[in-house]
């Protein structure tokens, strides 16, 4: 039990503290930030613990709490750490502190506003740590109400239509996983709703196929899969700074980590069977995204569009079948998350300066802002996969596992790459480069507070560039478990999926009977 | 000499009718008060009918509970209509949609 | 030759290589407002000591036996999942070792010249920065045991390239080549990703020995793939046909940056990847190798047809840099490596000069670039002149200079390959080389003194020679394109030799065949530079001109808008891809995506709408329905017979 208690004390550190914060006075926005900051720091300190009692080797689950919690319905509390929850686990209690400095702005009902976002961590660590499919679906839940008050209380122009429309589309995909929860448990014949309990549930190919695209249903509307993105642009556009980088950073890994622990393991059979299709939307959403992101005026709008692109990669590598593909996938859900978060911070920054985020109203911002003009570029270079950077261990990993198991497939979307080179850097020239309007010159330059939110993120997009070890370690054991699990009984040979595939380069037949 | 029971029914079912369109095409409160209280007399009556044609109690004592469920509506009914009739100086109901959409 | 860790006491030096710019720019960029002005010399002295660092390794290298001269050593294990593993491993050999010379050495001297050229820049430290950054990436280039960090140098050099031209980014034109410089080369680099991915899957893995060892059993089909998308990555770093339209434009940053990266060194990573991956092309049972050596001789013709009528001196020249890249790719595809490299290695002194040179001139003259608004200029500043003329000498490749050793060495390996087609694309790219190189010379430097207006206004001409640290720069690499063909005399071959370890054996032409194939390299060489005279320093020259010009008006209106191919490209890629983008962003997503999205929030919107409207509010009438309601069940319950 000890050993699992900083994977539980992280968890509820934030609900603790927004509970605490409840009682301080209203009006006190400087005390309130401070409470709001340290809950964060602490919350990120506990789980450090998780961090350094990990146990790289171990590919199954660990730190495993298991206690009753409605035995007659064969509800429990189970939670627990593998190397794909570890990283999501990290890398939340890392973003929020950064995300609380990111709220600076905020002085209206500002206890409300941070009680919201310590509501939505302990959301989002459930969702992590959940091993229990009704615990996971309340923490599931628990994560979209904070999440629709932020952007509709706190966000700006648009706040309510994107604040219902995130709800309403987030919502629709969640009853349809409510049912094949409720499904699974009652038609299972386990009686429990004890997610490794019911991992060999045996479920004829059509009753999977359901209960599948069920769950994939509310998985791909949070990661977000094309058709199913056009909530994201709203949503990161209406919501304030740190609305924006959580939702970018952190709510759309619950969806990629929703496929890589339920949707496949679950239920294997009707992955298996459906990774041509959700490949194809992959590749969809890598290339449309960047598309879309190219043509953007809006630059947060920008910066959404190539949230898609990038989860567009992240789901690639989950479905390939291979355990580069996978654990670049995973890799990629952290990289997206410090880079696209620091992206949002900067465009928050710029707006707090200029009040608007029309990307013809900047130009020239690299005479007047040097510093920041040097991060937003470091970001965005990490962003469009510069190698040495985070970015292009990822993506590298992703494509090469895509090459490994499907050959020529690879290309739409490796030609991501080049689009992804476009958008940013013809939106990077626009603000920054050229002669400064008037409106332009003697802006402030980066502030110690927005120094102090960013380093850590920078500092994170190197490391794992140029050393991305000690995290590929720990992904691995957990990656090739879920690779197995989609492979498993598959004709491929081999489980590591290096040279042998399919070795002329027949793409889509190469998978599944 | 009695008088068969269907003329209990007829006569209950006069009263109900009655009452009934009262109730629906009057606009005073106080009148489709009134008119309610002829349709719940109606069922009185039938009650007691049939109590009579089975030779039991058991339709006399529905009558009680009818007699106080409708005293106790119209202590109510009316204490409402008088504040709307104070606030508004009129009992017709069409004037009290507030809650309409 | 053995691959390990303590095979080779030389390697041990080469992290320091890297590490050593890289440093000097990470200093620079964090405290460039505190060094100031001193921050050149922390830059130079950076990469001499990389120099330093690299003499010492090359002196190891040959102090090591023949069988001892490749060696790799491991910073650390980078990246890995399931089998596929890669290592920050840095391989010296003698090919490495002539890149990180000819980089370290050109680079100081750039560097040198740099801290005169960029005196009175605002961002000084900051440019200091990129090119001690780009030192880095390209020694990372160079030094790189396996394809991927070979590619993490590649991108990063792209990158630096990208800071530099966009140095002074108020200018929409910098800012705008900038940005295509990256774009083009990230076309190429797409490729070659998918390049790498075809050398993982076949050979298993990256390292760069092992990938060539393997490369004997590739099937030849996918080896021509792989060969042929690793080389389409290069046309874009090294500015080939059909990627070549950034490296004009590229002429937009700061001279230095235009010698150092766009002609001496980044431009040539094309060439360099092509040699050190000689067997996969040669895996191809030749089919990839043809390839390189025609793209590299069309590329050589085109370049130079264009460089015959540009009159932006810059620009001249970067026509002429991938003309001479072209030289090097025809060299590569008939498998003569070692000449490929040698050229590499003088063009890399005499460009580089000739860009210098090109420098001091336009600091002389205020940032004039067009070529009709000078002459004579060797007169006001004798030491860019003469510098600029023996640069001039060696391109052309006259005898004894640097230019002609090496190009006849290419053109004599296409001859002794039997591929008569492509030595005769190389002699006529000789011919139109000697010719604009010529008529650039002698516009600017000979015939009487002109000089632009700006530059005399303030009293006089004020034209002044280079100043200390910018002659300084242009003296050595002088020396090196006059003398630099002794690295590779022929009957010595001291380069070819020293190479054929890594590279192999290529034939040489014997007998009278070479000293006739020299002989008429020279002769054609005279006759351009001849030609130039005739047309721009003869007094008829004007009068000339005007004639040709109005014979042939439509090729040379042509070549003068580069043959139209940057129309051409935005016609056919740029504007319908924008066009497709518009079209998604603004009809699919808004209108049918989220048209469908709020459609459905409409209908549910407009159904309650309908529904609504029975709720009068009218208690009778909701009694009515209610009335209504119990005579219809009751009638139905009536008819069915259940009630009664």
């Amino acid at each position: 039990m000890s050993e699992s208690f900083w994977l539980n004390a992280s968890i509820f550190a934030p609900l603790v503290g927004a509970v605490l914060i409840g009682f301080l006075p209203d009006g006190r926005v400087r005390l309130l930030r401070g409470a709001a900051l340290a809950v964060t720091l602490a919350t990120f300190a506990l789980s450090i613990g998780v961090l350094a009692s990990f146990d790289p080797g171990v590919a199954g689950f660990q730190q495993v709490t298991r206690a009753e919690w409605v035995p007659e319905w064969g509800i429990a509390y189970i939670t627990g750490v593998d190397g794909v929850s570890l990283w999501m686990i990290m890398l939340t209690t890392f973003i929020m502190p950064l995300s609380v400095l990111a709220s600076w702005s905020v002085e209206r009902r500002a206890k409300a506003y941070f009680i919201f976002l310590l509501a939505l961590e302990t959301g989002m660590l459930g969702v992590f740590a959940a091993l229990d499919l009704f615990l996971f679906y309340l923490f599931w839940e628990a994560s979209l109400v904070p999440m629709y008050f932020v952007i509709g209380m706190w966000g700006y122009g648009r706040r309510i239509y994107a604040a219902m429309k995130f709800f309403l589309f987030t919502l629709a995909g969640s009853l349809l996983m409510l049912v094949a929860i409720l499904f699974v448990y009652f038609n299972s014949g386990q009686g429990t709703f004890d997610y490794q309990t019911l991992l060999g549930a045996p479920f004829a190919l059509g009753t999977q196929r359901l209960l599948f695209l069920a769950f994939f249903a509310s998985f791909a509307v949070k990661v977000p899969l094309v058709p199913l993105h056009t909530w994201l642009p709203d949503a990161h556009t209406e919501a304030p700074t740190a609305g924006s980088v959580v939702l970018a950073a952190l709510l759309l890994k619950l969806g990629a980590y929703g496929l890589i622990r339920f949707a496949i393991p679950l239920f294997p059979d009707a992955a298996r069977e459906l990774v041509p299709l959700i490949m194809t939307l992959a590749m969809i959403g890598i290339v449309y995204g960047a598309m879309v992101a190219i043509v953007q005026r809006d630059l947060k709008r920008l910066v959404a569009y190539s949230s898609v692109a990038h989860l567009g990669f992240v789901v690639l590598g989950v479905f390939v079948g291979t355990i580069q593909g996978m654990s670049g996938g995973i890799l990629q859900m952290v990289n997206h998350g410090l880079s696209t978060g620091a992206l949002f911070m900067l465009v928050g920054a710029l707006y707090e300066r200029r009040h608007t985020r029309l990307i013809a109203d900047f130009g020239g911002l690299a005479r007047s802002v040097p510093v920041m003009a040097g991060v937003f570029l470091f970001v965005a270079l990490s962003s469009l996969g510069l190698p040495g950077l985070n970015g292009f261990v990822g993506e590298f990993l992703v494509l090469l596992g895509t090459f490994l198991g499907y050959r020529w497939w690879v290309v739409p979307a490796a030609f991501g790459i080049v689009l992804a080179a476009i958008y940013l850097l013809w939106a990077y020239q626009r603000v920054f480069h050229g002669e400064p309007s008037e409106a332009n010159r003697g802006l402030v330059d980066l502030r110690a507070r927005e120094v102090a939110m960013l380093a850590p993120l920078l500092a994170l997009i190197a490391f794992i560039g140029v050393y991305p070890e000690p995290f590929l370690d720990r992904i691995e054991p957990s990656a090739r478990r879920v690779v197995a699990q989609l492979r498993e009984s598959s004709a491929l040979p081999g489980g590591e999926g290096a040279p042998g595939g399919s070795a002329t380069g027949d793409g889509a037949g190469g998978q599944g009977p | 000499m009695s008088i068969a029971p269907g003329f209990y029914l007829a006569l209950a079912g006069m009263m109900f009718t009655i009452g009934a369109v009262g109730a629906l095409v009057r606009r005073n409160a106080i009148v489709i008060f009134m008119f309610i209280e002829l349709m719940l007399n109606a069922i009185n009556l039938v009650f007691v009918t049939f109590a009579r044609v089975h030779g039991n109690l058991d339709g006399q004592v529905l009558v009680f509970f009818v007699l106080v469920v409708a005293a106790a509506e119209v202590v109510v009914g009316l204490a409402i209509i008088l504040v709307i009739a104070r606030r508004r100086a009129s009992a017709n109901v069409d004037d009290v949609s507030l809650l309409r959409w | 030759m053995t691959l390990s860790a303590d095979a080779g006491a030389h390697a041990t030096l080469a992290p320091y290589i890297v590490a050593l710019p890289l440093a000097g720019a990470v200093v620079l960029l964090f405290f460039g407002k505190r060094i100031g002005r001193a921050a050149g010399v922390v830059a130079s002295g950076a990469i001499a000591g990389s120099f330093a660092l690299g003499v010492a390794s090359y002196l190891g290298l040959l102090a090591a036996g023949e069988e001892e001269r490749e060696a790799s050593v491991r910073v650390f294990d980078w990246i890995q999942a399931g089998d596929f593993r890669v290592a920050a491993d840095l391989l010296v050999d003698q090919l490495s070792i002539v890149m990180v010379l000819v980089v370290t050495g050109v680079g100081t001297l750039i560097h040198v010249y740099s801290i005169g050229y960029m005196a009175g820049d605002p961002r000084y430290p900051r440019f200091f920065a990129y090119l001690n950054l780009f030192a880095a990436a390209m020694l990372l280039l160079v030094l790189a045991d396996n394809v991927l960090l070979l590619y993490v140098g590649w991108e990063g050099v792209g990158l630096c390239s990208y800071l530099l031209i966009g140095f002074w980014f108020e200018r929409r034109a910098a800012a705008n080549a900038a940005k295509k410089a990256f774009l083009v080369n990230r076309i190429g680099d797409f490729a070659f990703m998918l390049g790498i991915f075809v050398l993982v899957s076949e050979a298993g893995t990256l390292v760069v020995g092992d990938v060539n060892r393997a490369a004997a059993d590739f099937d030849p089909g996918i080896a021509t793939i792989g060969a042929l998308l690793l080389f389409a990555g290069a046309t874009g770093k090294s500015a080939q046909i059909p990627l070549y339209v950034w490296l004009p434009d590229a002429m937009e940053g700061p001279t230095p940056v235009s010698a150092l990266i766009h002609a001496a060194t980044m431009v040539t990573a094309g060439v360099y990847m092509v040699v050190r991956m000689g067997p996969v092309f040669e895996a191809s049972g030749g089919a990839a190798l043809e390839v390189v050596a025609w793209i590299g001789a069309l590329t050589a013709l085109w370049a130079a047809l264009m460089a015959c009528f540009e009159y932006d001196i810059k620009r001249v020249l970067a026509y002429s840099t991938i003309s001479q890249l072209g030289y090097m790719f025809l060299a590569a595809g008939v498998r003569a490596y070692s000449a490929s490299m040698f050229h590499l290695v003088t063009h890399a002194f005499f460009k580089a000069l000739m860009f210098l040179g090109a420098g001091a001139v336009m600091h002389a003259l205020a940032g004039q670039v067009d070529m009709r608004k000078m002459g004579g200029l060797r007169k006001v500043m004798p030491i860019t002149g003469v510098t600029f003329m023996l640069g001039w000498l060696a391109i052309s490749g006259i005898v004894p200079f640097s230019g002609f050793f090496s190009k006849d060495a290419i053109l004599a390996s296409a001859w002794q390959e039997g591929r008569y087609a492509l030595w005769a694309l190389g002699v006529g790219t000789a011919l139109l080389t000697a010719f604009y190189m010529s008529r650039l010379y002698l516009r600017v430097f000979e015939g009487p003194v002109v000089v632009p207006g700006h530059a005399r206004e303030h009293g006089g001409v004020h034209v002044h020679d280079a100043p200390p640290t910018m002659a300084a720069a242009l003296v050595p690499l002088a020396l090196l394109s006059v003398v630099g063909g002794v690295l590779n005399l022929p009957g010595a071959l001291t380069l070819e030799h020293f190479l054929e370890p890594v590279v192999g054996h290529s034939e040489v032409p014997g007998g009278l065949t070479p000293w006739l194939l020299a002989g008429a390299a020279l002769l054609v060489a005279a006759a351009g530079i001849a030609l130039a005279a005739a047309l721009y320093l003869a007094p008829a020259g004007e009068a000339r001109r005007a004639r040709i010009h109005g014979r042939a008006r439509v090729p040379i209106d042509a070549a003068r808008n580069k043959f139209f191919v940057d129309a051409i490209y935005g016609r056919a890629f740029v504007l319908p891809g924008k066009a497709l983008s518009s079209f998604a962003a603004n009809t699919v997503d808004a209108r049918l995506i989220d048209g469908i999205v709020n459609g459905t929030g409409r209908l549910v919107a407009g159904a309650s709408e309908g529904l609504r409207r029975w709720q009068t509010g009218y208690v009778r009438s909701y009694g009515a329905t209610f009335l209504l309601g119990v005579v219809v069940i009751f009638s139905i319950l009536f008819v069915r017979g259940v009630v009664m």
